[in-house]
């Protein structure tokens, strides 16, 4: 078992898609908030094997996307502080901030390293004792243990010149915001890596307040339409509940190992979501203890409040309101070589999704 | 960087083990998990092995699905 070609067997896929088309009849909406998901329905063109009543819409589940403006703008600040050396995943580079990107600034010779892992940005402190090294914590419940380890560790060194720029965020609080804000989603294809590590129980309370389907998905072709079949079977009778596709990965209690890390670290604040806004307990930022290795703590920045770009409409598409394609610049002015909004620059963002893959 | 992948583990070194991706070889930090051997299945996320992959979960996923009943045959394409 290799846990990739099993999952993309044609003949499993037409018996899927055949027992969708025979259960389905009510008109139904969903959602899906992660990337990774975004990409995989465009890529395997999900959308052309559902009965047209089936309609996916992508939500706020790409890290870069929903990376609120003046966010973006700060890092580009850091980068300006006499000393600092940034180590970042490389997704962040062709965010658009609001004068320029870390790419832009590279170019011009600021010290901007991508990295792949928060290990190496541990690895980078060392080397470098006189520089300071901020890391741009970024990403949701899968992401946030890589972050939560790098620290532990900077704390085991000793490190005196580690930093960490949370800007980390937490799904189920937007996926309660967007029901709140009256958007008609009918059922989510819960996102698989993050409840991997979180965790299906986390989905419980969003349940229970909301009366919603969410069913937890792999990323293969079979994983999402089998979780889809599991939506209409849910729609068709009327039930709510938290349902586990991705059974491989994803258990009910997460990993507690990676959790405990996170809790140790990390705690919830309110936190500003592109497109979204502000969002009571939807983000992590460090706890006092670790306030040594906070970079907005220990390296101050002035950053006005930010505004999107003219035009984009970005924040519609990551609540689901409108399709990338209803944006006026949507392969014209932006592009995934130009982009102008943070979802044409990720290969995860609903826009570079659309551009790729239709 | 949502995306997190199958990888095979071919050797560990304390907290870190060397894994291949489709024949590609990366390193794999092992904070986040336990008990992991040679000859098993993480996905990995940012150079973190986040889970082991259950194969018994994988197989009675696809035993179900092999079981699944379409129902009407006449309205199948
Ligand atoms: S196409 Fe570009 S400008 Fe339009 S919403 Fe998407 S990212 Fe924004």
């Amino acid at each position: 078992m290799k846990y990739m070609d099993e999952f993309r067997d044609a003949a499993l896929v037409k018996k899927i898609t055949a027992a969708i088309k025979n259960r389905s009849q009510k008109p139904l909406r969903i959602m899906e908030v992660c990337g990774g998901h975004t990409l995989a329905i465009r890529k395997f063109g999900i959308p052309q094997l559902l009965p047209s009543h089936i309609e996916l819409v992508s939500g706020p589940g790409c890290p870069v996307c929903v990376t609120d403006r003046t966010a973006i703008d700060r890092v580009i600040a850091f980068t300006r502080v006499p000393g600092v050396k940034l180590a970042t995943y490389g997704d962040l580079l062709r965010v658009p901030g609001s004068e320029s990107s870390l790419d832009l600034e590279k170019a011009h010779g600021a010290d901007v390293n991508i990295v792949y892992s928060s290990l190496e940005a541990i690895e980078m402190a060392r080397a470098n004792p006189n520089r300071k090294i901020v890391f741009t914590g970024i990403g949701f419940e899968t992401t946030t243990p890589a972050s939560a380890v790098a620290v532990i560790e900077a704390a085991k060194l000793g490190l005196n010149n580690f930093f960490v720029f949370s800007m980390h965020k937490l799904m189920p609080p937007a996926m309660d915001a967007l029901i709140e804000q009256g958007i008609r989603i009918d059922g989510y294809i819960g996102p698989g890596h993050v409840t991997t590590i979180a965790g299906a129980d986390m989905y419980n309370a969003l349940v229970e307040k909301h009366k919603i389907a969410i069913v937890v998905t792999g990323f293969e072709p079979v994983d999402l339409l089998q979780a889809i079949l599991m939506l209409v079977e849910m729609h068709e009778e009327n039930r709510a509940g938290v349902e586990i596709q991705y059974r491989r990965a994803v258990t009910v209690s997460g990993n507690p190992k990676a959790r405990e890390m996170v809790s140790a670290v990390f705690e919830v604040c309110d936190e500003h979501w592109r497109g979204l806004g502000k969002i009571s307990d939807s983000g992590l930022r460090l706890q006092r203890k670790y306030k040594a290795f906070d970079a907005l703590q220990n390296i101050p920045v002035d950053v006005p409040q930010a505004f999107e770009p003219p035009g984009c409409i970005c924040g519609e598409v990551l609540r689901g309101i409108s399709r990338p394609n209803d944006c006026r610049l949507f392969g014209k002015a932006c592009t995934p070589a130009n982009p102008v909004g943070a979802c044409m620059v990720s290969g995860e963002g609903a826009c570079q999704a659309y551009y790729n893959h239709g | 960087m949502c995306l997190s992948i199958p990888a095979k583990i071919l050797s560990v070194d304390g907290l870190m083990a060397k894994a291949s991706v489709n024949g590609a070889i990366v390193n794999t930090s092992l904070h986040l998990v336990e008990d992991i051997k040679p000859g098993d299945y993480v996905l990995v996320h940012t150079g973190f092995a986040l889970q082991k992959i259950s194969e018994e979960e994988a197989m009675e996923t696809l035993k179900l699905l092999a079981e699944l009943d379409q129902g009407n045959e006449n309205t199948m394409l």
